[in-house]
């Protein structure tokens, strides 16, 4: 386990507030902000950051420099928990302690000798995915794991075959823990992305990927198999999270690439950038979303037959498999999913969900899209208006013609126990801290 | 998004497809200009040059650009750059080799791995390979002797 006191964690937020300091003749700054590492503009006076929020909202920088954060899980204690990507400087998860309690870390830890990208916290358990295992830490009265250097391997042998390997996990009240496996493919065909290669009937991998799995959250060495299939069909799940309310997990897909690229007499380049929709969907155990046969198009709100198994690009298939619950437009990467349960924020966002979009790649040559928060209201745990975006900003420019452009993608969110959200960034190596 | 701040956007996005065509334009005037003044076995070379860089990246915009993206960065985690790396500026039989074959053995370009398969371009001419290739080459920063079509044609038929 390695400490950092660290207090230059808060100088990058610190000197965005630099200008608020010296506008209101600040003297004294506590902290001696250094304004060599702004890179965040000022936008609203309760808002040190670059991104916009709706009315009431503010956000901090709580901390920075993080190398690659993916999704992240915050304790009653108060710590956020952080998945690396890739192990850093020795760790793949960190402690972010913010012991002063002015929205900014001011300590962090590190520990877990492994990359990946999933990350839970259920009661006093920590739980955390590489891209092929899933472990778990019991968490002391402090809330710190107790075993950092010898966590439970509770399941192993999960296929990681490059494409699509990220474990996102999340644990519903039951004792069960739901993992997503998904497709190393784009669309299944005999040759993965090749122009005119066909789509194999059936899809060879959905008997190990492309879906959902679900484990026991307390047994060890866990392997997988159809009997612990869950849901199939689905390509590629980043966002997952059970919701409470009616007791069910949603998950976000991310739908197929390349219309274009492999059919461009059938989709224009425009088209290709808005199709197919990413979806969400409400899972019950033994649902099939259809994927690679068909894909959701959310101007028709119909599922089309995917072109590699015949379709046109109008012939519907695959009719026993689920609708989604929301439709966006396509190529956004929703790549976290968060039912907010808090009571800090307005009515309105009670109960509703989150969503964090990491920005587009396969629309070019169109510009990119995505790189924000969205929020979905929901009632009885059922979607209850239109999807609309919470939070923007993250990408530091309006338009982003390639994601490697994009100052922050949105990757992570977490709720605080104060009902704060917290949002991971793998771009720009940030966790930003939104409060009402 | 606001009405206000997506008729900004609109006006931005316009303007800056006024510019690229505006500079493409310019562009092709300076060309044209230059060949007039030059002599003439310069000017069928240059124009040579031209077609075949015109050609590059026609087929680079058809096949390659989702993936690479239009400024070759690719995409982080996913797709490798293009920008300044070994695997093209570096031995052209191992560059062909990619493009004839695809690659999803997660190779490590600068020091870090991408996930997605590159999918075989073997349907592709030995002409079209070496315009993209050439292209690729002396683009996004990149400066390096061109790939010609006996250069793919000799590998291709290593291979076989």
């Amino acid at each position: 386990m390695k400490i950092m006191k660290n207090s230059s964690l808060k100088n990058g937020a610190l000197a965005a507030g630099l200008l608020l300091f010296l506008a209101a003749s600040c003297n004294d700054n506590p902290k001696n902000a250094n304004s060599e590492s702004a890179g965040i503009d000022s936008t609203a006076a309760e808002n040190n950051t670059q991104l916009t929020l709706p009315e009431g909202f503010s956000a901090t920088v709580f901390a920075e420099d993080l190398g690659e954060p993916r999704h992240l899980a915050v304790g009653e204690s108060g710590k956020v928990f952080v998945k690396l990507n890739s192990v850093d400087d020795g760790n793949g998860i960190l402690i972010l302690s913010d012991e002063d309690n002015d929205g900014q870390a001011d300590e962090k830890q590190g520990f877990a000798d492994y990359g990946g990208t999933g990350i839970a916290i259920n009661g006093n358990k920590l739980y955390a995915s590489s891209n092929s295992a899933v472990f778990s830490y019991d968490l002391d009265e402090e809330g710190m794991p107790a075993n950092m250097e010898q966590p439970d391997t509770i399941i192993s042998g999960l296929i990681d075959r490059r494409q699509h390997n990220s474990k996102s996990i999340a644990l519903d009240n039951s004792g069960n823990i739901y993992v997503n496996i998904g497709a190393y493919s784009n669309a299944c065909q005999e040759q993965d992305r090749t122009k005119g290669s066909p789509g194999q009937r059936p899809c060879p991998i959905l008997d190990s990927a492309g879906g959902i799995w679900r484990f026991r959250a307390d047994k060890l060495r866990q392997t997988y198999d159809g009997n612990s299939r869950f849901a199939t069909g689905l390509r590629n799940v980043v966002g997952l999270d059970w919701n409470t309310k009616n007791n069910q997990l949603f998950v976000l897909q991310h739908g197929r690439d390349q219309l274009h690229g492999m059919f461009p007499d059938m989709y224009s380049e425009e088209e290709s950038a808005e199709l197919p929709a990413e979806t969400m969907y409400a899972l019950n155990e033994g649902d099939d979303a259809g994927w690679p046969y068909i894909y959701y198009d959310q101007n028709k709100n119909k599922k089309i037959l995917a072109p590699e198994y015949g379709g046109d690009g109008e012939k519907t298939g695959a009719p026993e498999a689920i609708d989604p619950v929301v439709a966006f437009p396509g190529h956004m990467a929703p790549n976290a999913l968060l039912f907010y349960t808090g009571d800090m924020f307005p009515a309105k966002y009670q109960n509703g969900a989150f969503i964090a979009f990491h920005g587009s790649w396969n629309r070019a040559p169109e510009p990119q899209k995505g790189f924000f928060l969205a929020f979905v209201p929901f009632e009885n745990g059922r979607p209850s208006g239109e999807w609309e975006i919470f939070a923007d900003g993250f990408a530091g420019a309006e338009t982003v013609e390639s994601p490697g452009d994009a100052e922050h993608r949105p990757t992570g969110l977490a709720q605080g126990p104060d009902g704060s959200l917290y949002v991971s960034d793998d771009a720009g190596g940030t966790v930003f801290k939104i409060t009402y | 998004m606001n009405n206000f701040r997506k008729l900004l956007l609109t006006a931005a996005v316009f303007a800056a497809i006024s510019a690229c065509k505006n500079s493409s334009e310019n562009n092709e005037e300076e060309q044209i200009q230059l060949h007039e003044e030059t002599p003439t076995t310069q000017k069928n070379v240059q124009n040579e040059e031209n077609v075949k860089f015109a050609e590059g990246k026609g087929i680079y915009t058809q096949y390659c650009v989702t993936c690479h993206q239009a400024n070759g960065s690719g995409v982080p985690n996913l797709n490798p750059p293009l920008q300044e790396t070994q695997y093209v500026l570096g031995d052209k039989e191992r560059l062909i080799g990619i493009v004839l074959n695809g690659a999803n053995e997660g190779l490590e370009v600068k020091g870090k791995t991408y996930s997605n398969s590159m999918p075989p371009f073997n349907y592709l001419k030995d002409e079209e390979i070496a315009a993209v290739l050439s292209y690729v080459r002396n683009n996004f920063g990149n400066e390096a002797e061109p790939v010609t079509a006996e250069e793919v044609k000799a590998v291709r038929e290593n291979e076989e």
